[in-house]
C-alpha cells in the first residue's frame, strides 16, 4: 500500500499497464517531457522511452483520429487530451469514428482505446478549463464513460478501461486531483465497469453523485446527519453503461433521490438518472426526484464559479427538502 | 542573404511582386532590418518613420512590458489568477499597433496583451479579466476588438469571415489575427488559411512563434523549414520575419496591409521570437528548457534592440527609470480599479447567455435566490 493522490493513482496504473503490455502507448500535449500540465504522466517517458510515452503536436482531432489508426492496427493507446473544453475539436473523431468502428467493421476492429481528460470547475480557471461534457460523451452509442472519485477507483478504473476492448472515454475530476490522499495497493487491480458503488448506506432518501461531486455530498451528509436524516450515498463510477439495479435497489429501499453533478442541468446525467428513478421504480417514489445540478449556463470565470458550484450547503437544502417534501 | 533584394518568386496567381516575394520561406530566408545591436543591416527596407513614431513605439513595448511583469506579480501575489505573459513579443504587437486603425478588426488569441491596448483595450479591462469577471471582455473603448480566444486556433476562422464580410459591404478594413507556433497544427489554421486564400479576403495572419506550445518545441510541432512556408499550399504570400525587430515587423505588417486594403487579399507572417516568461503563471519553463537557451535569445530582445537603434540614431532623449515609475503608478491606478469593481452577482451568470432569456434559465436563477435566502436565514 501507498498513500496516493488521484494523480498518482492514475500515474501508477499507467506505469503498471506499460510494463505488462507492450502494445501500450501514451501520448498527448505536453504529456512527454514535462509530464503533462497536471503532472499525470510525470516520469513515464524518462521509464518507457519516447516511442511509448511522448508529446504530440498540439491537434485534438489527430490526436483522437491517429489513436483510433493505433488501435486497430494492435496498439492500446491512451491519449490524453488537456482540458475538457478542448476536447471539442476531436468529437469529430470521437464520435464518427472511435465509437462506430467495431460496429462498422461488423467486429473486425476492436478498438481498445482510452482517452482521459481532466475535467469539472472549481479551481478558479480560465474558460474552456471548468467544464463537465460527460452527458455529450455519454449520448455517443459505441463510447463507454468512466468518472472516478477517489484515488483507489481512479486507479482501478483506469486499468478496466486499459483491459477493456471498446474505446472508454475516461474523465478525471481535476478538482480533487490533489484534493484527497488514500491508500491504494500498489499491486495491480480492476475495479469493473458498469457498477456503480454504495459509499454509505442510509434509509431516507439516495444521494446519486460522481467525481468531485462525492466529496461535496459526503460533506453535505454531515449536516443531514445532524438533521435526523439517513442518506445512502451512491457513487455512479461509469456513467455509461449505467447501473440502473443499483440505484433502482437503493431507491425501492429510501423512496426518494437526489442527483448531484456540476454539468448543466437540462438533458444532461442527472435527466437520464431522473428517468431511471421513474422507469425502475416509480411505485417507491414518496418524493419528486430532484437534481441538484449547473445552471444552463457557461461556467462562469473565478468571481462567479462559486456560485455555479455545488456546495454542500445546496445539496443538503435540496436533501431536506426532498425528505421533508 | 539578407542585404541584397532577390529575384521575385511568386507564391501564386494574380499576385503583384512585394516584399513578401524577396524573402523565400522554403529557402528559410528572413527578414530582418537591425541586428541585436541596434546597427541597421538592410538601409534599403528601413521604413520611412518619424522620429516621434519610433520613440512613440518603443514607449508602447516599454509600457505593455512593465504592464505585463506587473500582472505577473499581481497573480504572484494572488491578487489575479492564471495569466499568459507576453514578455518578450512586443515589437510584433507594436508594430501592428502603428499600423491598425480604430475601423480595423483584431481576433486575438490570449497572448496579445500589447496590440488589444493599441487597440484601446484597457488595462483595467485586462484585469478584470484575469481576476475572472467576464465583464473584462466588455471593452468600452475599443472598436472592433473580438473577446480573448482560448479554443487553440479557433479565431483565425472567425477573422476570415469577418474577412468577407469586409468585402462584402465593400469597407476598407483589414482584419488582424494571431496565433502561436502550437495553433499552426490545429486543423482550424489550414482551414483558415484555405478559405482566406480562396476568398482572397483582406485578413493579415500572424504567427507568434515563441518556440513554444507549453513545453513542446517548435521541432516537434512541425517537419516544415519553418512556419511560413506553410503560406503556400494556399496561394497565400507568407514571410518569415525576424519578430524581436521593430522596423521588420513594421515592414512587413505595411505591406500585408496595403496588400489586404488594395483587395490583393490574406497574408500569412511568421514572427520569430521567444516566450521569454512562462506559457501561463501556472507553468515551470524550467522543465523543459535550458537557461542558456534563454540566455542565448535574451540577446535579441526587442525592446533591448530598439533601444540601441535610437540611441545611435540620437533620438531618445528620455529618462527611462522614471518612464518606468510613472507607467507603474498608472497601471497600479488601473489595477485597483479593476480590484473595486463592483461585486459579482448570480444576475452575471445567467444575463448574457441569450438576448432572449428563455423561462427555464429564469426558473433556475429564482430556485438559486431561494435556497440563497434559506442559507442567510439559516446563519
Amino acid at each position: 500500500m501507498s498513500v496516493m493522490t488521484i494523480v498518482q493513482a492514475i500515474n501508477n496504473a499507467l506505469d503498471i499497464k506499460l510494463e505488462e503490455d507492450k502494445s501500450v502507448v501514451v501520448y498527448g500535449e505536453d504529456t512527454g517531457v514535462e509530464g503533462g500540465v497536471f503532472r499525470v504522466t510525470e516520469g513515464l517517458q524518462k521509464k518507457y522511452g519516447v516511442e511509448r510515452v511522448f508529446d504530440s503536436p498540439l491537434a485534438e482531432s489527430a490526436i483522437v483520429g491517429a489513436g483510433l489508426g493505433m488501435a486497430l492496427s494492435g496498439l492500446r493507446p491512451v491519449v490524453e487530451l488537456q482540458f475538457d473544453g478542448f476536447t471539442y475539436p476531436a468529437f469529430n473523431q470521437i464520435i464518427s469514428n472511435v465509437s462506430r468502428m467495431h460496429n462498422r467493421s461488423r467486429g473486425i476492429y476492436k478498438i481498445p482505446m482510452v482517452i482521459r481528460f481532466p475535467y469539472g470547475g472549481g479551481i478558479n480557471a480560465l474558460e474552456h478549463h471548468s467544464e463537465s461534457p460527460e452527458a455529450l460523451y455519454a449520448h455517443i452509442p459505441g463510447l463507454k464513460v468512466v468518472i472516478p472519485s477517489s484515488p483507489h477507483d481512479a486507479k482501478g478504473l483506469l486499468i478496466a478501461a486499459m483491459e477493456s476492448d471498446d474505446p472508454v472515454v475516461f474523465m478525471e475530476p481535476k478538482r480533487i486531483y490533489r484534493a484527497i490522499k488514500q491508500e491504494v495497493s500498489d499491486e495491480k487491480f480492476s475495479i469493473p465497469l458498469g457498477k456503480a458503488k454504495v459509499l454509505a448506506e442510509g434509509t431516507d432518501v439516495t444521494v446519486v453523485a460522481f467525481g468531485a461531486m462525492i466529496r461535496e455530498c459526503q460533506k453535505a451528509m454531515v449536516m443531514a446527519k445532524e438533521a435526523g436524516i439517513s442518506v445512502e450515498l451512491i457513487d455512479l463510477r461509469t456513467i455509461y453503461p449505467i447501473d440502473k439495479e443499483t440505484i433502482a435497489e437503493s431507491i425501492k429501499k429510501t423512496g426518494r433521490i437526489v442527483i448531484v453533478a456540476e454539468a448543466p442541468e437540462s438533458f444532461s446525467v442527472g435527466a437520464e438518472l431522473m428517468a431511471v428513478a421513474n422507469e425502475e421504480a416509480f411505485l417507491h417514489l414518496e418524493a419528486p426526484p430532484k437534481r441538484v445540478m449547473g445552471f444552463d449556463t457557461i461556467v462562469p470565470l473565478a468571481k462567479g464559479e462559486p456560485m455555479y458550484m455545488i456546495s454542500p450547503d445546496r445539496i443538503f437544502y435540496e436533501i431536506e427538502r426532498t425528505v421533508k417534501f | 542573404m539578407l542585404n541584397s533584394i532577390k529575384t521575385p518568386k511568386k507564391y501564386s496567381n494574380n499576385q503583384p511582386t512585394m516584399i513578401f516575394d524577396n524573402f523565400d520561406p522554403r529557402e528559410d530566408e528572413i527578414l530582418r532590418i537591425i541586428d541585436n545591436d541596434g546597427e541597421v543591416l538592410n538601409k534599403e527596407l528601413m521604413p520611412d518613420l518619424t522620429d516621434e513614431t519610433i520613440i512613440q513605439a518603443y514607449k508602447s513595448m516599454l509600457y505593455a512590458r512593465v504592464a505585463d511583469n506587473m500582472a505577473v506579480s499581481y497573480q504572484r501575489q494572488g491578487r489575479m489568477y492564471t495569466y499568459p505573459p507576453i514578455l518578450g513579443q512586443e515589437a510584433i504587437q507594436i508594430a501592428a499597433g502603428v499600423i491598425i486603425r480604430n475601423e480595423d478588426w483584431l481576433a486575438p488569441a490570449f497572448r496579445e496583451l500589447a496590440i488589444m491596448m493599441a487597440k484601446g483595450v484597457t488595462l483595467k479591462e485586462i484585469f478584470l479579466y484575469y481576476m475572472g469577471n467576464e465583464q473584462g471582455s466588455n471593452f468600452s473603448k475599443a472598436n472592433h476588438v473580438l473577446p480573448i480566444c482560448v479554443p487553440i486556433g479557433s479565431q483565425l476562422l472567425h477573422a476570415t469571415g469577418i474577412g468577407y464580410s469586409i468585402k462584402y459591404q465593400k469597407k476598407d478594413e483589414v482584419v488582424f489575427t494571431y496565433v502561436g507556433d502550437g495553433g499552426t497544427s490545429e486543423g482550424d489554421f489550414s482551414e483558415a488559411l484555405n478559405f482566406a486564400g480562396v476568398w482572397k479576403v483582406p485578413v493579415i495572419f500572424t504567427i507568434q512563434n515563441n518556440q513554444y506550445a507549453i513545453s513542446v518545441p517548435v521541432k516537434r510541432q512541425t517537419n516544415s523549414v519553418n512556419l511560413a512556408v506553410k503560406a503556400i499550399a494556399f496561394g497565400v504570400p507568407g514571410i518569415k520575419v525576424d519578430g524581436n525587430d521593430f522596423f521588420a515587423m513594421y515592414v512587413a505588417y505595411k505591406e500585408a496591409f496595403n496588400h489586404a486594403r488594395a483587395g490583393n487579399g490574406p497574408t500569412l507572417i511568421e514572427a520569430l521570437t521567444y516566450r521569454k516568461g512562462a506559457h501561463t503563471t501556472s507553468d515551470d519553463p524550467s522543465k523543459y528548457r535550458t537557461k542558456d537557451e534563454e540566455l542565448e535569445w535574451d540577446k535579441t530582445d526587442p525592446l533591448v534592440r530598439l533601444k540601441r537603434y535610437m540611441d545611435k540614431a540620437g533620438i531618445w532623449k528620455e529618462n527611462e527609470e522614471q518612464l518606468i515609475e510613472e507607467y507603474k503608478l498608472e497601471i497600479d491606478k488601473q489595477f485597483t480599479q479593476a480590484e473595486n469593481f463592483a461585486a459579482y452577482k448570480l444576475e452575471d451568470i445567467f444575463q448574457y447567455m441569450y438576448v432572449d432569456m428563455p423561462d427555464i434559465l429564469k426558473k433556475q436563477k429564482a430556485d438559486y435566490e431561494l435556497f440563497q435566502n434559506w442559507k442567510e436565514n439559516r446563519k
